[in-house]
């Protein structure tokens, strides 16, 4: 089975699993896990739109 | 003097090394979120399962690259140190010989680092499942 994924969904999927990872494994409590993840995800997400526009900017 | 010095003494937290701190964090590198699971932390380790088993999973569908030990170029070392992270998952894709990476394939090269990433993401979750058997934490 051969799955192609675009650059953004691969990004999306990278961030949601790493997100996960990160807020169970850096906080203690429950709350904070999902607060965390949250950040992360928000954090690699924002990172990828950053960049995007990075690279189109430099691109012109 | 001595009396202050015993003090101090307990104030240390002591690690205890018992037989679930060795146990958990090498079933948990065999099949992620397995060194959670027998801890019974059964959310956080189902959770971590999902995360790097389909991580690596995907990686693998999207014809990702599977370094074998080597001892030639650093970055192939390490794409080997974080693919051997995966446990189970690498014996079991090196054994059935898949991994072997398409470079007509653009996102063959986000596989391979799919692949490498649910390694050293299953690194981490080692060493959190060997915190909580040392009673680190919760």
């Amino acid at each position: 089975m051969n799955i192609t994924l675009t650059h953004f969904s691969a990004a999306i999927v990278f961030a949601l699993c790493a997100s996960i990872v990160f807020g169970i494994t850096h906080r203690d409590r429950t709350r904070e896990m999902v607060r965390y993840g949250a950040y992360c995800f928000v954090m690699f997400l924002g990172g990828v739109f950053v960049a995007g526009w990075v690279m189109w900017i430099l691109r012109r | 003097m001595a009396n202050l010095s015993t003090q101090k003494a307990k104030a240390v937290p002591t690690e205890t090394v018992s037989m679930m701190s060795i146990v958990a964090p090498a079933v948990g590198w065999l099949i992620p979120g397995a060194g959670h699971m027998i801890q019974k932390r059964w959310i956080r380790g189902l959770l971590l399962f999902l995360s790097i088993v389909s991580l690596f999973l995907l990686g693998l569908a999207m014809r990702g690259r599977l370094y074998k030990a080597n001892g030639g170029d650093i970055l192939d070392i390490l794409g080997f140190v974080g693919d051997v992270g995966a446990g189970a998952l690498y014996l079991l894709t090196l054994a059935n010989d898949w991994g072997q990476g398409a470079i007509a394939f653009a996102t063959a090269d986000y596989g391979t680092k799919f692949m490498i990433v649910a390694g050293l993401l299953n690194f981490i979750a080692v060493a959190d499942a060997y915190h909580i058997a040392i009673g680190k934490k919760r």
